[in-house]
């Protein structure tokens, strides 16, 4: 039978786009794209190479615009957001900005507010010539793309231990501890140098580098979460209902963590961007030539000792700042309006 | 019949004062509001309240009522988005709302003392329970450290702990719930204050160790002299404790009077209603049957115009009970009953009792579930520090025998510890029993764990939880949690006959249908608790396990929650084993009883036969300490001493032995007792106690006869 008596007023399009399944499918529009760009750019045909990016522009215009309207309670975290969704916006519409190549020689040295073969550098250019406006725009896609990449792929690997070791218990849960244990008693720079080392140093590496390093940590929030969650009743209820233990962790479990959750991924967020940025600047992240803050800031170090060329290191050190300031002020203001009510 | 009884020597006293006398306390029409960003929200609107010295009153009402509101008010502690807005609260004379934050400091915990719910989180757990007590008299009377150890000492014995030394000296989590709330009530006399404020104190304890402390606030009435508020959801508890009564409803006094007078002679429909929907021993499934107050309690800011109730109000005059605020009338010119409401006096009263239920017994079938020497017990390991230590059991269950038929509803009674929730856990196949057969049909379920039940077996026997806010998932929507079990069960594949299953079973259990969109949150708890049974039938269930389904809702809806459990039992023959420790529920919806003590049956039989003597003696315990919100019944007085033992230290011999008023050492605290049977219909016992003995009890629960009966 159908339920078709009187519906309420259909919600507005507005209203429909803040409900769970389209923010999904926002992100996905958003990220699919940009990921396949980044990571990916080399195998797609050189000419339609940019066009793969044009569905993410607006995905990311909409997602701005829900994320602003519906935590417009928090001051902070709208102007976490707005950071973040700058950057974001930037990595989308790189391609299509009117800036030079990022990696094409003009005028070495160019100080900012300087024309130089007919070309003005706003920010001025580094010691190569490369324009560092065009550079420091561009080089946001690939700590934004591994950046987050690599947290959510630790998320994935950490939840799925915590909600072993939270619901299971018993053998499962001794193993994963003392395994996590182990991990997060290495310092975490270290952790990062022994495995970019032995794996050499790539994009990918990075994930696995930055997954072994955070999901200990996320196994344990996510572990103390499900042994809360699993006294309730509805778990009980599920139990008796002859339920997979599987279906029980993913289905029922890990919906009620996500509060902390998302919470904790903003910082880490930020916290994986500057460990990014530092492997880069050790020489063991991602490779030159290709913009990339980390390198910027490596590349810049020597001759940045004089202070006329200071500008060189604070843009991309000014850049990653900004980045990881919005995803602690988004953090914060989700964490403040959980305290609420 | 008009004046009230006193009930001690100091409320005659106050009596013949109180028209001199200063109150100890007086609430002048008092408002309090809580802002939040939706604006001020009035918690409580209009409250008067005038308590002479050594008068015990109470504020009775449904959660959400203000009751709560007002105690911290008293306390003037109510957080920084509460705040009073009208009137004035005179403590002996001064008004607490122009005082300063020194003054009230000075006030609270020495005149003003307060007792809370929960006894755990009264105490500090990292300090010593001597060291909170003796800080009272040292703070607020400069006392010397030997005088207050004295002093506290000799309190702890006055609230009547056994060997108050080892107390002083223990940390709150090694002693008892109970003992807690007496050191908690210990605390707040020992400064001698002259109004004490009790706010459910014993709402988290077991019934018999309730019924200890209930008998010891009335003592400490009595010898001190203290003013009490006892604020309350439970009638009986504040029948057995006050003097006098508030009823409230939505934030505003609805009626007042002498407790009596109230009882007897509500002129409130609301406190009517009240009455009606709960289950009093003169309540009855066919003759009498419980009526629920329809609708719900409005939230704060969403209060009808006029007559806040309207709405669920069976009275309501459209032009009269909506014109504007109503203030409070006297009932008569002779008692000091007020009541809030403008047809007080054209209500034929007399008629507003339940109408028995015309339709036929349900007759029980064949026998469905059968449990024959059912044992669990746990292996848990000693508390070592390197080495493991020695292997302890803890007898959960020994040997449980009963059968349960078709359509028939079975009680297990018992307070906490006595081994019924495990007994839940090995028939849904969450453990398996360690010997004896479980057999649901033809079934043996005794060591089949849930993973290796098929389908069919499982959806036969399911389960309504106790905690209305814990037994839905509050991610997901109430239509598809129920959903997963009808697919689950196999019972509708195809998703549309999945969703009209749905849409039925919400109709079943009298619920709008777009609930089935809504997610727990937006619900309130009677509701959730209402598809918490939705789900449970969505199988088609052969036995239903209700693990204390009504005990977390409040009074006008746990009538209605029953009432539709015992419908949809009554409508499918479905089996009820009904779990609880409260006798009232349990007598008016069971058929068969078993009462539990220690993980050991000690009394089963027909709902008379248990209600009836012979006793045993635990039962007879548990039945005089249920209290009744009934003027006209008379309770015989047993009050068990001490508390519970621990399931993994038992007694040996009889578990009832340490606490038993019949005990014969030697023979009690040694040898396990014999199985009695008495009568043909099942009735047994499990007591070292001769016949005879148990024959002659005396009936714990006396029912006036007909002709004295209530009015």
């Amino acid at each position: 039978m159908a339920v078709t008596t009187q519906t309420p007023p259909g919600p507005t399009l507005f209203q429909r786009l803040q409900s769970s399944r389209s923010i999904i499918l926002l992100l996905l529009l958003m990220w699919v794209p940009l990921t396949l760009y980044v990571m990916f750019g080399d195998y797609l045909p050189r000419d339609g190479q940019d066009l793969v990016l044009l569905p993410a522009i607006p995905a990311t215009l909409l997602l701005y615009c829900v994320a602003v309207y519906s935590w417009r309670e928090s001051p902070i975290a709208v102007i976490g957001v707005t950071l973040v969704f700058f950057w974001l916006l930037v990595a989308v519409t790189a391609p299509f900005l009117p800036i030079v190549d990022p990696n094409k020689p003009i005028a070495p040295f160019t100080l900012p507010g300087v024309e130089k073969r007919d070309h003005l550098f706003l920010l001025g250019a580094d010691f190569k010539g490369r324009d560092l406006l065009s550079r420091a725009l561009w080089g946001c896609q690939r700590v934004l793309v591994w950046g987050v990449t690599a947290t959510l792929v630790a998320y994935v690997v950490g939840s799925f231990l915590g909600l072993v070791a939270g619901y299971l218990g018993g053998w499962w849960d001794q193993v994963i501890s003392f395994l996590s244990n182990v991990l997060l008693s290495f310092p975490v720079m270290v952790l990062f140098i022994l495995i970019l080392n032995y794996l050499g140093p790539s994009g990918f590496n990075i994930i696995i580098a930055v997954t072994f390093a955070s999901a200990p940590a996320i196994m344990r929030i996510v572990r103390g979460l499900t042994l809360d969650t699993k006294t309730r009743d509805y778990i009980f209820a599920a139990q008796t209902r002859g339920e997979h233990p599987l279906w029980i962790m993913i289905v029922e479990l890990l919906p009620n963590a996500r509060g902390p959750i998302i919470v904790d991924a903003c910082l880490r967020l930020g916290y994986t961007t500057v460990a990014i940025t530092t492997l880069t600047f050790l020489g063991l992240g991602l490779q030159p030539p290709d913009p990339d803050w980390g390198l910027m800031i490596k590349e810049a170090a020597q001759v940045a000792m004089l202070w006329k060329f200071s500008y060189m290191l604070l843009i991309p050190a000014l850049s990653v700042s900004s980045l990881i300031l919005g995803f602690n002020l988004m953090a914060d203001g989700l964490r403040e309006m959980s305290l609420r009510d | 019949m008009t004046t009230a009884v006193p009930a001690s020597p100091d409320d005659s006293a106050a009596a013949a004062a109180s028209a001199n006398a200063t109150p100890v306390l007086e609430c002048r029409n008092l408002s309090i509001s809580y802002y939040t960003r939706a604006g001020e929200i009035p918690a409580v609107v209009d409250f008067n309240m005038r308590l002479m010295p050594g008068e015990a009153q109470g504020i009775v009402g449904e959660s959400g009522c203000g009751k709560s509101t007002v105690a911290l008010a008293i306390m003037n502690y109510m957080g920084q988005n509460g705040a009073i807005v009208g009137g004035e609260i005179l403590f002996q004379g001064r008004d607490m709302t122009t005082m300063s934050q020194e003054e009230l400091r000075q006030l609270r915990g020495s005149q003003i003392a307060m007792v809370y719910q929960e006894p755990m989180a009264s105490l500090n757990p990292s300090m010593k329970v001597g060291e909170q007590l003796i800080e009272v008299p040292i703070y607020h009377e400069n006392a010397s450290l030997e005088e207050a150890t004295a002093r506290a000492e000799t309190m702890l014995a006055n609230v009547r702990l056994p060997d108050p030394g080892r107390i002083m000296g223990a940390y709150p989590h090694q002693i008892s719930g109970g003992q807690q709330q007496r050191v908690v009530i210990a605390m707040a006399l020992l400064s001698n204050p002259k109004l004490l404020l009790l706010d459910e104190p014993t709402t988290a304890l077991d019934v018999t160790v309730e019924a200890g402390i209930v008998d010891l606030i009335r003592e400490i009435a009595q010898a001190y002299g203290t003013s009490m508020i006892y604020i309350s959801h439970n009638l009986g508890l504040i029948l057995e404790t006050c003097d006098r009564i508030t009823v409230m409803y939505s934030g505003e006094a609805v009626e007042f009077g002498d407790i009596r007078t109230v009882f007897n002679n509500m002129r409130h429909p609301y406190t009517r209603g009240l009455f009606n929907s709960i289950p009093l021993p003169t309540a009855n499934k066919s003759s009498r049957p419980l009526v629920p107050i329809r609708g719900q309690l409005p939230l704060p800011h969403l209060r009808p115009r006029g007559c806040n109730f309207g709405p669920r109000c069976d009275y309501y005059d459209e032009t009269r009970c909506n014109a504007g605020p109503i203030p409070m009338y006297d009932v008569k010119a002779d008692t000091n009953q007020k009541v809030r409401c403008v047809r007080f006096d054209e209500i034929d009263w007399a008629a507003a009792v339940p109408k028995p239920d015309e339709r036929e017994k349900v007759q029980p079938g064949d026998v469905v579930l059968r449990v024959d020497d059912m044992t669990k017990h746990y292996e848990i390991e000693g508390a070592g520090l390197l080495v493991s230590g020695a292997k302890k059991t803890i007898k959960a269950n020994q040997s449980l025998s009963f059968n349960a038929r078709e359509a028939e509803t079975v009680a297990i009674v018992g307070e906490s510890g006595c081994g019924k929730s495990t007994f839940a856990k090995v028939l849904m196949g969450l453990e398996t029993a360690t010997a004896g057969n479980v057999q649901l049909g033809n079934v043996e379920l005794a060591d089949l764990p849930v993973e290796t039940r098929d389908e069919s077996t499982i959806s036969k026997l399911q389960m309504v939880f106790q905690n209305p806010f814990d037994t839905l998932n509050p991610s997901h929507t109430v239509g598809s949690q129920i959903a997963r079990v009808i697919r689950k069960f196999g019972v509708e594949r195809d998703q549309e006959k999945v969703d009209a299953r749905v849409m039925d079973l919400l109709d079943t259990v009298k619920l709008p249908r777009d609930f089935a969109k809504r997610r727990p949150r937006q619900l309130s708890g009677g509701q959730k608790q209402r598809v918490g049974i939705a789900r449970a039938f969505a199988g088609d269930p052969n036995v239903v396990i209700a693990d204390e389904p009504v005990s977390a809702l409040d009074v006008s809806v746990q009538a209605a929650v029953t009432g539709l459990l015992m419908d949809i039992q009554r409508e499918n023959r479905t089996t009820l084993l009904f779990i609880s420790h409260d006798l009232s529920v349990v007598r008016y919806l069971a058929d068969r009883i078993v009462v539990m003590y220690l993980g050991l049956i000690m009394e089963q039989g027909t709902t008379d036969d248990i209600f009836a003597p012979p006793y045993h003696p635990y039962t007879e315990a548990l039945l005089s300490a249920v209290p009744i919100a009934d003027t006209n019944v008379k309770k015989r007085k047993v009050v068990l001493k001490g508390e519970i033992p621990s399931a993994a230290n038992p007694p040996k011999g009889c578990p009832f032995s340490t606490r038993c008023p019949y005990v014969m050492p030697g023979l009690c605290d040694v040898e396990m007792p014999p199985l009695k049977p008495f009568g043909a219909r099942g009735h047994q016992i499990l007591c070292h106690l001769d016949d005879a003995e148990l024959t002659g009890m005396e009936p714990v629960i006396a029912l006036p006869t007909s002709g004295e009966a209530a009015e």
